[in-house]
């Protein structure tokens, strides 16, 4: 389970992404953060791999208390938890495969990765994982072949080898079209249901929110504005997250989805 | 004045150089095999040493900002502001006439060159690239080596193999202070107004020169 208490991030700038965040995510929930550009989505789960180190405030992931973690152990704690990024964030001149592969770099020594040298079991569990991404027969290409969707297929496979407990998604469908972005959500949370995985989905879509996640918190200018299901997200709420807009068609839109679409959400 | 009779000059030496002593050649095959032994193990030597150096000089990856990056670009500027032949001038004295100067000379003088260019490349990488693999839990070596040494290996190798190009130029004429090379021959030549040998000594400078830039267009062309 992961548990942040009065997370405080403020930039040397002045600027405070995080007022005094309160979050617990328990083990296996698919949660959604919805905001604005600038709400602090990107922020928060950097200060929980600590990309980013947080001004003040405690993050617990099981037994372990992140933020107080040494060079060492931050290492350690950071296999534990996956990443998948906006840009996918490839190695763009490394192989599909060495990029899966560099997944495992927080388990190999220096040396052993230098030379490719990864052991047969991660090299079959990366095979294994682009086959369940439909992306095996890519393993040889080079990272900058792909198109976009086919990128994040791969940085989800870099992110789930490390065998994580959490997967921090930071704007999986920003750079992808309606479709893909649909089929990337799909596929990130089948694997967390899969693999038992929590996650913090960072997106900024609301209405793919909505279909994939069964929490949504909504995040305004660092403080979280809304906690809970999906189908809460009223006028209202919308209105205090992104501020004052027609609402309304987004929100019938989902309706219309969910009763129409031949797309079954796997939620 | 001396410029006034400056073509009758001209057109005397240019007839004293003609045609090229074609005999002569079988005498440069060694100097011109020097030549391009210079510059090529010049450039990897200053290649190895202008690697690390050009890391502690990049903004991004410098251990000190305070105290690494300020050395690591005087190095640079050091090694730029000073001629190889100057450099030559002075290691001949030190470890005597040969090749050996030679090839550090022209090493040292492209230090500066490799490593700043280098350092500019590493300066402009993309950082979600290195963050997405520190956030896999890898070491920082690990870092260098996944996120941002394939980043840059293609500027290293455009890099290497323009300067290599630009070493077998400086590279003919350190012979002229007895830094080894095809250089002595056409110093020897000169001082001997064997004019027919000058001449065709600079044929084959040309034609090295000629080669080379051929080569490292190749080069450059399959790498980028």
């Amino acid at each position: 389970m992961l548990r942040i208490e009065n997370l405080v991030m403020q930039y040397k700038t002045g600027d405070q992404a995080l007022k005094n965040v309160n979050l617990e995510v328990p083990n296996g929930q698919v949660m959604a953060l919805i905001g604005p550009s600038g709400a602090g989505k990107s922020t928060l789960i950097r200060c929980v791999n600590r990309l980013v180190e947080p001004t003040s405030g405690n993050i617990h992931l099981g037994g372990i208390q992140l933020n107080k973690l040494g060079t060492r152990e931050l290492r350690k704690a950071r296999r534990r938890m996956g990443m998948i990024f906006q840009e996918y964030a490839l190695v763009e001149r490394l192989s599909v495969m060495e990029n899966v592969l560099s997944g495992r770099l927080g388990y190999v020594g220096f040396w052993r990765s230098f030379f490719r040298k990864f052991p047969q079991k991660d090299i079959d569990e990366a095979f294994r994982l682009l086959e369940r991404v439909g992306l095996d027969h890519m393993a040889d290409k080079r990272a900058d072949e792909l198109s976009g969707g086919q990128r994040q297929r791969v940085g989800i496979c870099r992110a789930l080898i490390q065998d994580p407990e959490l997967l921090l998604v930071d704007e999986p469908t920003a750079s992808l079209d309606p479709k893909t972005s649909r089929q990337i959500m799909r596929l990130i949370c089948e694997l967390c249901e899969e693999r038992h995985l929590a996650a913090i989905i960072n997106i900024h879509d609301v209405l793919l929110a909505q279909m994939f996640a069964r929490r949504i918190v909504g995040l305004q200018l660092g403080e979280i504005v809304y906690d809970g299901p999906p189908d809460g997200l009223t006028s209202d709420v919308l209105t205090q997250i992104y501020g004052e807009e027609d609402w309304e068609a987004t929100i019938q839109k989902v309706e219309e989805e969910e009763n129409g679409s031949e797309e079954q959400p796997a939620v | 004045m001396f410029v006034d009779d400056a073509h009758r000059q001209a057109a005397d030496l240019a007839e004293r150089m003609v045609p090229p002593k074609w005999s002569y050649m079988e005498k440069l095959w060694m100097p011109i095999w020097d030549t391009l032994n210079i510059a090529t193990l010049g450039t990897a030597l200053a290649i190895i040493m202008a690697f690390p150096i050009a890391f502690c000089a990049a903004r991004n990856t410098t251990p000190s900002k305070i105290f690494v990056r300020p050395i690591a670009l005087f190095i640079i500027v050091s090694s730029r502001s000073i001629n190889s032949l100057i450099w030559a001038l002075m290691l001949v004295t030190l470890i005597g006439p040969g090749v050996m100067a030679g090839v550090i000379a022209i090493g040292l003088r492209s230090i500066g060159f490799c490593a700043k260019l280098l350092y500019e490349a590493i300066e402009e990488i993309d950082p979600s690239q290195v963050e997405a693999i520190t956030a896999t839990g890898a070491s920082g070596a690990q870092k260098l080596s996944y996120g941002i040494v394939p980043q840059i290996l293609p500027a290293f190798a455009g890099i290497s193999v323009f300067r290599w190009d630009i070493n077998i130029r400086e590279s003919t004429v350190l012979g002229l202070v007895g830094a080894g090379g095809i250089g002595l021959q056409l110093d020897a030549s000169i001082s001997t107004l064997a004019w027919t040998q000058v001449s065709m000594i600079l044929l084959v400078i040309l034609g090295t020169v000629i080669v080379s830039e051929w080569i490292s267009a190749k080069i450059r062309h399959a790498i980028i």
